[in-house]
């Protein structure tokens, strides 16, 4: 097909259509944005609504339930969104922990050769992936607030914790500067465990002898801080809480707020983290493992060398996702009270009626923490891709 | 268990071949076996088949099996029963709150007293039989859609006319139904409507949005990229409190569009983001040569994606886009929170009624049971197509 290409209509050209296409495209974009953009200066003008984000460093006039650090109405509206944000990672790191747990026990309880087991893992699966998981915050903050009875009747299943309609209460070890010192020895411990793991790598590589690093670094993370504690005096006395007047006082009191809002998302995203878990480890291959023991590894190094480096490369990708889900399913909290970063959020648009930046402020948030597990997730699947050849 | 030593893929030294070659010969040369007569086979013992061998190799197969089987059933001994005399014996099924017990049994009695207002709302009680022929209407078409051989562009339109035949039950206003006002929507009516309607348009708009996003023009990639990743990015919530307060701020002056089509336009844009993700995955799953040979026939894009691409890529991903539309219907419980009356919303109000107060559990149990039977038979549905579409693969 010998065609002069002068020749051609202009509108057949690839390039020019492609210009064409995408000049409408911006064009129609831009033309929206300009046109909401109007309303919303008309709007805010007529509802005299101030604009910018001046009334950060407002007076915020409300109190919040309960924060990380201490916080009063006097302080400003971006300190009571920085609690906020405090209460949001706080809830979304211990339900990552107890998520991942739970989900990885449930997974291989799901894959046990025992069929009760096995059974009632599935049922956990399948009832608690199909129920919402704002009705299961629902149900467990009414479990709190109307089930549990009130601090006077309280229960206490063992010394040292107490359920009752203001959540739980713990008992922790009483200040002291020894445990101050144990954190210290830890962080220290794992330091020095992430040299003894690269020691040990290089010189496997280079003599092939194996060094036991999960023996010696579990003995060094109870070893170390435990001395610390013994060489400041080993202290044991307890905060218990204790009933005075109508409530409970001393002790770690977990909210009916936090403790449900914690109970329901570690509920509902374990079960999907169940499925990744058993769906990862079904996925490896039966021949794997065979050949492993074929070479006559022990089976801890089956697992460690073989089974584990590759489950993981298909767990870890939905596993972040479902883990950044329970991060987003955290901002639910507005629903039951606890004053997360959207909760609080909330509160200032209908104090300050500035919902343009209050929205934002909230998908900016949400937007850095998407972004950055993303880069995680890219640097991991470039470390950990298979390196075919 | 195979043996592992004598399959012909495993790298064996010469030795060990000729030691094989050697016994494969003899046993070659060896006097064919004689057919072995029925009678002289032995039984499997008793302990290894029927209720007997299967107790015992899935409950008692070792010791810590045996252990942990003994300690299930002690746990079952101490819950079921109790649970149980609340849920059945215990239970009071009709009549008033009066006649329930709190705390000693179950009030069923809450269901068939809330029943109306939960499925339906505050929709008007004479017009309710329109709210329930829509409802089966919505649901009998994704029961239809449910077959492969009818996933074709009829289906397109078989959804399209149900759509506009259920908004003509709810809404009336015409062939002389009586007129029902939006803010009378409510109950499970309206949570189907949500997530069928939502799901009727965020499938189209997801698929045009995995397309843009796979498009050799940057700008329309860029465009579709930061859309995606955008709505992804943030919860579902933050959206509707866009719809809710944000959105009537970019409206001119005047003009005003009712709470449930902008949380249901926020439900749209949010839905249709992890769509495109999914399609994008099918797409991404097409080898190459369909392409080439979509080119090659002379199709231009839009033939190419409509009769090449398209169908086969969208027939891929198909149990993943099922999981998308469960996520969906659970999803659209947050309209509660800004406080429109869906399935939860109208179960939450029966109970700050004083007489239905205390019974929050058994309404949670019975809306908790709604929910679990769509979605159930939701992802029941996906596992058989995914077993269907991965046997249909392997051949």
């Amino acid at each position: 097909m010998q065609k002069d290409r002068t020749s051609e209509p202009i509108w057949t050209n690839a390039v020019f259509r492609a210009t064409v296409y995408q000049i409408a495209a911006i064009s129609i974009v831009a033309l929206t944005a300009y046109y909401l953009f109007t309303n919303t200066t008309a709007n805010l003008a007529k509802q005299s609504i101030a604009t910018g984000f001046g009334f950060l460093s407002r007076e915020s006039s409300f109190e919040i339930g309960e924060s990380v650090l201490s916080f009063s109405s006097s302080d400003t509206y971006l300190k009571a969104l920085a609690m906020g944000a405090l209460n949001t990672i706080k809830v979304s790191l211990i339900g990552i922990v107890l998520t991942v747990l739970l989900g990885i026990f449930v997974g291989i309880a799901r894959l046990s050769t025992n069929w009760l087991v096995s059974r009632i893992a599935a049922v956990y699966i399948e009832v608690l992936q199909d129920i919402p998981v704002l009705l299961q915050l629902y149900f467990w903050y009414t479990i709190f607030n109307n089930v549990m009875p009130s601090p006077r009747q309280a229960v206490i299943p063992f010394n040292g914790m107490v359920l009752c309609n203001r959540g739980v209460y713990f008992g922790i070890p009483a200040d002291h500067p020894a445990f101050l010192w144990m954190g210290y020895a830890f962080i220290l411990t794992c330091i020095v465990i992430f040299f003894i793991r690269r020691w040990a790598k290089k010189r496997q590589e280079q003599t092939g002898q194996i060094f036991p690093v999960f023996t010696v670094s579990t003995a060094l993370i109870v070893l170390f801080p435990l001395a610390a504690w013994f060489v400041m005096g080993a202290p044991t006395e307890m905060n218990m809480p204790t009933l005075k007047g109508f409530n409970f006082e001393g002790g770690y009191n977990v909210s009916p707020e936090f403790g449900s809002l914690l109970l329901g998302l570690v509920l509902y995203t374990s079960a999907f983290v169940a499925e990744i878990v058993r769906a990862g480890i079904q996925a490896i291959a039966k021949g794997q493992r065979e050949a492993a023991e074929s070479l006559g590894l022990r089976s801890i190094f089956i697992m460690n060398l073989v089974i584990l480096p590759q489950a993981l490369r298909v767990i870890i990708p939905p596993l972040t996702s479902q883990l950044l889900n329970l991060t987003k399913n955290s901002s639910l909290a507005v629903a039951i009270g606890y004053p997360d970063f959207v909760s609080i959020s909330n509160t200032t648009i209908s104090q300050t009626g500035q919902a343009i930046e209050g929205v934002a402020i909230i998908m900016i948030m949400y937007l850095t923490i998407s972004l950055l597990t993303s880069m995680f997730m890219n640097w991991y699947n470039a470390k950990m891709a298979l390196v075919e050849r | 268990m195979k043996n592992n030593a004598a399959t012909p893929e495993n790298p064996v030294s010469l030795k060990d071949t000729n030691a094989r070659r050697k016994s494969l010969k003899s046993s070659i040369t060896k006097p064919p076996i004689p057919p072995i007569r029925k009678s002289s086979i032995a039984k499997p013992p008793v302990t290894e088949t029927g209720v007997i061998g299967w107790l015992k190799s899935n409950l008692f197969n070792s010791p810590r099996d045996t252990v942990i089987t003994i300690l299930v059933l002690l746990v079952f001994y101490k819950l079921i029963p109790p649970f149980i005399r609340w849920a059945f014996i215990d239970s009071v099924w009709f009549g008033p709150s009066s006649g329930c017990q709190p705390g000693v049994g179950a009030c069923w009695a809450y269901i068939p007293a809330n029943i109306r207002f939960v499925i339906f709302g505050l929709f008007p009680a004479e017009e309710q039989w329109r709210g329930l022929i829509a409802m089966l209407i919505m649901i009998g078409t994704v029961v239809y859609s449910r077959k492969r051989e009818r996933w074709k562009l009829s289906l397109a339109y078989v959804w399209l006319g149900n759509t506009v035949l259920v908004a003509i039950l709810i809404t009336g206003g015409v062939f002389g139904l009586v007129p029902v006002e939006s803010t009378k929507w409510g109950g499970l009516l309206l949570t189907l409507m949500l997530s069928v309607v939502g799901m009727t348009a965020a499938y189209p708009l997801g698929v045009v949005l995995a397309l843009a996003r796979r498009s050799k023009m940057p700008t329309i990639r860029t465009i579709a990229v930061v859309y995606i990743e955008m709505i992804r990015g943030v919860p579902l919530i933050s959206m509707l409190f866009m719809s809710a307060v944000m959105f009537p701020l970019f409206l001119p002056e005047g003009v005003t569009i009712n709470k449930i089509f902008r949380a249901q336009v926020a439900i749209i844009m949010f839905t249709a983001a992890y769509i495109a993700e999914v399609v994008r995955g099918g797409l991404q799953a097409m080898p190459k040569g369909q392409y080439e040979a979509a080119e090659s026939m002379g199709l231009n894009y839009f033939q190419m994606m409509r009769l090449v691409i398209l169908p086969q890529a969208l027939k891929i991903v198909i149990p993943p886009t099922v999981g998308i539309l469960i996520s969906a219907f659970k999803d659209t419980s947050l309209v509660a929170i800004i406080s429109l009356y869906d399935l939860l919303k109208t179960c939450q109000s029966t109970l700050s009624d004083p007489r239905w107060m205390g019974f929050s559990t058994e309404a949670f149990i019975f809306i908790a049971m709604i929910y679990f039977v769509f979605c159930y038979a939701m992802s029941s549905y996906s596992r058989r197509l995914e077993q269907e579409l991965s046997a249909g693969q392997s051949h």
